[in-house]
């Protein structure tokens, strides 16, 4: 073994003793490849979509022509900036200003819980119902389980927003709350393909 | 100064986690140890692979005669569809993720897995999966009929109206072994990527790690395309929706996309673990380094490449179009390429070495033989003209037997008796051994190879009765089926007495070069003292060159090879 590969060897060695301790690093790198195996599922039901939609040109239940896209595109921007709010409260948590942390999350949550009441108030004036031929099944299987995603981030942000009062809680980083900016930032997205696929390609 | 401390207790190197006891008990336990994890799946699975077996031998004693006279033709339905779900979701995926468990960690010269606890949760998840799978026995109308395949519209017809009922049972025990396996594959990537210990290259990565993240990686993408089609599938029973029910304008078709996405390369989860087992078994068995390493290493991602592109084979008599047909024919073909890849370099790593029959040798021998065999056969179902002819017909099912037991099942015996001795720290008795590789060979042969002819005479599959003219293969398939049964026992026998009271062999009884047989054996708590900083790469046998720069457990006195140079004329 010749001297310079003893030296990089140690350099190495250094590198990686350093990761080896980095578990939230870790954490990190496990939740992206969760998210990127989630965003599969989406992406099966997303094919089922494109599937059913372009082999049944008739596939509206009877009555439907189309579906209404003022009040879901007002949804979509709040949901879609609410992506950037998140953004600035985890700004602020790295420059340990914890109240403007808080604000920005709380702003967030708001945001999310006006786009489920949005979400609610869309599916109660709808002339169809699940079980509505496969427009129906399809339509509210995406909004469905997209929903309960934005459900799932607001829960996660409400255990942030209490983790926050504990004292010291982030003195060795604070990877629970880049997981839950993460976690919106993928539902965002979700959304933005979904909004695309159902609203505007009518 | 008193410090009350909301810490977890402090591991100590070498001694039992906290709280866990240091003998028998500590497998019934919430244990994090990824060896521990590790032997409570091998032992679970292995509990459901002999239910499994025993549905199999009810089945092959109602094909011994043409007539469907033991059980009922719902029976004989229910039967294949719980073998056939049992042996895969409950034996072969979870043994090879406790196979992997215990060793990746080792291989890589790491303490643990990435997310220790999220691994025991994964692992819990277990014996939930088969608890469900078992109730649906139970339930008014029997478990699902309906195949492991699960294809609508059978599998969403519910004729006793009853919304806890065998299918719906079985979806929720597919689903939460899915989500057992996607947890599972998070923390088998993120420990491959991140947890290799220094110097450990991507290069130097032993082909057992490669094959089992190339595994992982198809969970990861390929699942939850399963889990989609499952919740649409369990919309339809139980919400009635449309998606994949024809007579209300729904597109069964678009289910079998769904399931053969997953499904197909779920074969290769199972089987590049084996292909990684055999990479580290013959080297070690025939003294000589892994014939082309890189190759063998850089093919398995290959096939989880590949393996993605293929799916529509199971389809060719779906009404798939016929560019399709082709298209898919192709690439199942190209599968052949690293397939091949890999038993050219098993076949030169073992041509001129100082071969040991021993009895892990003999599995992985038999295994590749058979593989060899399997790898033909699909060559010729992943043809149009020929898969249509034989489609649906015992041809298939003796293909893909010859695959999950002459391959998978061999491969994982080869590697529980080549890892026996780390596990245990004792040595498992070799004339049960062979004795168990020859009842299991001839069992496989027997059992398997007759379906071959009876398919191409056109015998279909699922069937429980069957014409006269069949009944010849099928009687030697059925005494054959009765053999692999008998074959177990030999097995139980030498593992449960070998672990009591066979010989103790100390730390590296194969003189194997390797992280995992750095550490004692069973290895301690931790694995090693001090990281092992690697300095070369794998399969070192008879190149005079150290595996490690340091002493990983400066304790253990007895130190194989690997560490020091090598006496090239004695390997």
């Amino acid at each position: 073994m010749t001297a310079e590969r003893v030296i990089s060897q140690d350099v190495e060695a250094t590198v990686r003793q350093h990761q080896e301790h980095d578990a939230a690093g870790n954490s990190k790198f496990g939740f992206i490849v969760f998210l990127l195996s989630e965003s599969v599922i989406f992406l099966s039901f997303f094919t089922g979509y494109i599937v059913y939609k372009t082999t049944n040109p008739d596939w509206y239940p009877p009555g439907v022509t189309g579906l209404e896209t003022r009040e879901p595109l007002i949804n979509t921007l709040v949901l879609v900036s609410s992506s950037f709010v998140i953004y600035v409260a985890e700004r602020y948590l790295h420059d340990k200003k914890l109240w403007g942390f808080r604000i920005f999350l709380l702003a967030t949550m708001a945001m999310g819980g006006y786009f489920l009441l949005g979400q609610a108030v869309e599916w109660s004036s709808l002339p169809f119902g699940f079980k509505d031929g496969l427009f129906g099944g399809m339509f509210y299987l995406l909004t469905g389980f997209h929903g309960l995603h934005v459900l799932t981030g607001i829960l996660l942000q409400t255990l942030m927003l209490g983790r926050s009062f504990i004292s010291g809680n982030y003195d060795n980083g604070f990877f629970g709350v880049e997981a839950t900016s993460l976690f919106w930032h993928f539902v965002d997205v979700i959304w933005i393909v979904l909004y695309t696929l159902i609203y505007v390609w009518q | 100064m008193t410090n009350i401390s909301l810490e977890a207790p402090e591991v100590v190197r070498g001694q039992p986690y906290p709280g866990a006891p240091d003998n028998w008990k500590r497998f019934f336990t919430f244990s994090t140890d990824h060896k521990v994890i590790g032997i409570q799946y091998i032992v679970t699975s292995f509990f459901f692979f002999l239910i499994g077996g025993t549905l199999s031998m009810i089945m092959r004693g109602e094909l011994i005669t043409p007539d469907a006279d033991l059980v009922d033709r719902t029976v004989y339905n229910a039967l294949f569809t719980m073998h056939g779900s049992i042996m895969l979701f409950m034996w072969t995926f979870p043994v090879l993720v406790g196979l992997g468990n215990y060793l990746v960690p080792l291989m890589i010269g790491a303490r643990d897995m990435a997310f220790p606890r999220l691994n025991a949760v994964s692992f819990w998840m277990v014996p939930v999966v088969g608890v469900l799978m078992l109730a649906s026995f139970l339930v008014p109308g029997g478990p699902s009929q309906s195949g492991w395949w699960a294809y609508p519209p059978v599998s969403i017809q519910n004729p006793t109206g009853n919304l806890l009922n065998g299918q719906v049972l079985w979806i929720l025990a597919v689903a939460i072994s899915g989500v057992s396996s996607i947890m599972g594959a998070v923390n088998f990537v993120t420990t491959i990527f991140r947890m290799r210990t220094p110097g450990m290259t991507w290069f130097r990565t032993p082909a057992f790690v490669w094959s089992v993240l190339g595994a992982q990686l198809i969970q990861l993408y390929g699942l939850p395309a399963l889990t989609g089609g499952a919740v649409m599938l369990l919309l339809d029973i139980t919400i009635g929706t449309s998606f994949f029910a024809p007579e209300r304008g729904g597109n069964p078709i678009l289910y079998q996309h769904f399931f053969w996405f997953y499904s197909h390369p779920a074969v290769y989860v199972m089987i590049l673990p084996v292909f990684g087992m055999f990479s580290e078994i013959l080297p070690v068995h025939a003294r000589k380094p892994l014939f082309g390493y890189r190759v063998i290493a850089a093919s398995s991602i290959l096939i989880t490449v590949v393996s993605g592109l293929v799916w529509v084979h199971h389809m060719f008599a779906s009404a798939t179009p016929s560019w399709m047909r082709i298209l898919f024919m192709v690439t199942s073909m190209l599968v052949a390429i690293p397939s091949g890849i890999k038993v050219f370099g098993w076949v030169a790593t073992i041509w001129g070495g100082k071969i040991r029959f021993t009895t892990p040798m003999l599995f992985a021998l038999g295994g590749i033989s058979n593989w060899l065999f399997a790898g033909i056969t699909g060559i010729f179902l992943a043809s149009v003209p020929i898969d249509i002819h034989v489609n649906n017909t015992y041809f298939v099912v003796g293909h893909f037997h010859y695959v999950l037991y002459g391959a998978i099942v061999m491969g994982i015996y080869a590697g529980i008796y080549h890892w026996f001795p780390k596990m245990t720290g004792r040595m498992y008795y070799e004339g049960l051994g062979k004795l168990h590789f020859a009842l299991t060979y001839l069992g496989t042969a027997l059992t398997f190879l007759p379906m071959h002819p009876a398919g191409l005479m056109g015998m279909p599959r699922r069937v429980a009765s069957y014409d006269l003219e069949f009944a010849y293969w099928n009687v030697l398939a059925s005494l054959g089926g009765f053999l692999l049964g008998l074959s177990t026992l030999p097995f139980i026998l030498n593992m449960v007495s070998s672990w009591i009271r066979g010989e103790k062999v100390g730390n590296n009884p194969w003189r194997a070069y390797g992280l995992e047989w750095l550490t004692s054996s069973p290895p301690t708590v931790e694995n090693f003292e001090e990281l092992p900083l690697v300095v070369s790469g794998p399969y070192g046998y008879g190149r005079n060159q150290p595996l490690v720069g340091n002493t990983p457990n400066p304790g253990l006195t007895e130190f194989p090879e690997s560490l020091t140079a090598m006496q090239s004329d004695e390997l």
